[in-house]
């Protein structure tokens, strides 16, 4: 057993680990260092956790089995998941630590005297406000994220789901949870607290059914925030300090990629929250198709272009992610670079389907990082560039975002790549992408469309070159 | 006057979110993917309240309803821990083999 302030100590050590944790990640030599020392802070935690409980009976080792079935579980997921399934992988973990957060509430809820809380129907004000927010925000949480993983999975069709009056439904719901912990408040009756519960449940579904399925970036960070809230209010009514800066840094941070990712697209957090984006595709554009000529192309002729070229930019997408075409990607690179000629990698912020996934991908295709370049970054270059070949993206290079002040992308930050001698681009069909928008880099003259599954012709370009 | 030590935590509170916007907007683009991994390891955390909700015995009974769903919260945070810490690592490490690789 060690004492109050001791354990406060070793709880704010742990804390500090994790913020050490995520500054490593700002470079990858240093991630790795970074990691360890998230791993040092949580072990840190969970000794002086067991330490400040103190009595050694049954019930610990009860606790030790559930904590390696629990861990067993998580690192079978760990070893097995394709680096394809990473957002769902995430969206999956966000909803655990949602419902963990509103399970820990309903324990401190239910046995107070544990947490120094007061007692069963008098708890104190200011616990009960804080336990109440944790849960509230763990159950949304939680069933947002299950939906968000339903959704990535393909399990649930990606296309917004909306119906008439859902904002003002979602509204009143929200205003319900308040007035409900209001209630909970003044009278300590369970049944306030399980309302509560159950209806915050219901909003998280209600938040994001209506966004579609290329939001997934915007919808998994602003989740990812959600959980750290959950955390820092359980983290108030356990007055533990590695909770709440935990609970800040994770919330923070994901509010922080929410706003990059809304800024990649061009458009507000509650527009995007909002949902609905996107639901009508296929609308306007059908009359003008088939109008212009296309020019389409075979893997010979892709080859030859790209053999003949001295510089060539890689635009990745989510339909590489798809098609799982980064290996095949890979092997096309490195023999390019065996005929001398430059590649390099250009991502846009929301390329796929969370922050960074094209990144992940093409580090498991060993592609050196320092190969790959942010849209600021390698921008100017598509006009110096003979060969742009674009793999799985579609809106996020639509030269109509900078010119058609009418389109619904317009302004949206796009990777110029009609500036190219050349653009290669690889796409089942001439459909428009996840903003229902037609592509008029298709018609260009400098466009050849390659309609191929993106692994297949990449793997075909392979074989001609 | 005495204040409130809620105002204490509050404070750490404000400060580290000071602390994490900062350090996360120095986190290479890149990296975000793990990033939010790695946020999602940390943020069970919360396995220390699971811990003490489970632990806590008042009528001798060890599962009573409070320590049940402090022990469903403990496997709920582990996954987690294990899961986001070595995916996370998986990741990482995928991120160093291309400098090896580098001919």
């Amino acid at each position: 057993m060690i004492s109050a302030n001791l354990s406060a100590i070793f709880y704010l050590i742990s804390g500090i680990l994790f913020i050490l944790a995520l500054r490593g990640l700002s470079s990858p030599e240093t991630s790795r260092q970074g990691n360890l020392f998230g791993i040092l802070g949580m072990i840190i935690a969970i000794t002086v956790t067991f330490l400040t409980v103190g009595n050694f009976s049954t019930s610990t080792i009860y606790v030790f089995i559930f904590l390696l079935v629990g861990g067993a579980i998580g690192a079978f997921i760990a070893f097995k998941i394709p680096m394809t399934a990473m957002p769902e992988l995430v969206a999956g973990f966000h909803s655990l630590v949602g419902l963990a957060a509103v399970f820990v509430a309903i324990s401190a809820f239910l046995n107070p005297d544990a947490f120094n809380l007061g007692s069963p129907g008098d708890i104190k004000l200011a616990s009960l406000i804080e336990m109440s927010i944790g849960a509230a925000v763990g159950a949304i949480t939680f069933s947002g994220s299950i939906i968000a993983f339903l959704k990535l999975r393909g399990i649930m069709s990606g296309s917004p789901i909306t119906f008439s009056g859902q904002h003002i439904l979602n509204l009143l719901i929200g205003i319900s949870i308040i007035v409900l912990i209001y209630f909970l408040c003044s009278s300590q009756s369970e049944n306030f607290f399980w309302s509560m519960i159950a209806i915050s449940f219901l909003i998280g579904v209600l938040l994001i059914i209506p966004i579609g399925g290329a939001d997934m970036p915007v919808v998994i960070s602003m989740l990812n925030s959600y959980s750290g809230w959950a955390a820092a209010g359980i983290g108030f009514t356990l007055e533990n300090t590695a909770l709440i800066i935990t609970g800040a840094l994770v919330g923070s941070s994901g509010a922080i990629l929410s706003y990059i990712m809304c800024k990649g697209m061009n458009r507000s957090f509650f527009s995007v929250i909002l949902g609905g984006f996107g639901g009508d595709a296929s609308k306007g554009q059908e009359k003008k198709k088939d109008q212009k000529p296309v020019k389409s192309g075979n893997a010979e002729d892709a080859a030859f272009l790209l053999k003949n070229a001295s510089s060539v930019i890689i635009v990745p997408g989510y339909g590489m992610a798809v098609a799982q075409a980064q290996h095949a990607l890979r092997e096309m690179v490195d023999t390019l670079k065996k005929n001398d000629i430059k590649v390099s990698y250009a991502v846009h912020p929301v390329a796929g389907r969370m922050p960074g996934h094209m990144n992940v991908l093409l580090a498991e295709a060993n592609v050196p990082y320092d190969e790959v370049f942010e849209l600021d970054d390698i921008n100017n270059d598509f006009a110096n560039t003979d060969v742009a070949f674009v793999i799985g993206a579609n809106d996020v290079t639509n030269p109509v975002a900078k010119t058609d002040p009418q389109s619904p992308i317009f302004g949206m930050p796009v990777l110029d790549v009609e500036k190219c001698k050349s653009v290669l681009f690889v796409k089942r069909s001439l459909s428009p992408g996840y903003a229902g928008v037609d592509n008029e880099l298709f018609y260009r003259e400098n466009t050849m469309m390659l309609f191929a599954d993106a692994k297949k012709m990449t793997e075909d370009i392979v074989k001609n070159i | 006057m005495e204040i409130d030590p809620f105002i204490f935590r509050f404070s750490i509170f404000i400060l580290a979110i000071f602390v994490g916007y900062y350090v996360v907007w120095s986190v290479t683009p890149s990296l975000h993917t793990p990033l939010m991994s790695v946020t999602n390891a940390i943020s069970s955390v919360i396995i220390v309240g699971a811990i003490i909700a489970a632990l806590a015995s008042s009528s001798g009974n060890i599962f009573e309803i409070s320590n049940i769903f402090g022990f469903l919260a403990i496997v709920l945070a582990a996954v987690n821990i294990f899961g986001g810490f070595l995916v996370t690592q998986r990741m990482l490490q995928m991120y160093k083999k291309k400098k090896k690789n580098k001919k």
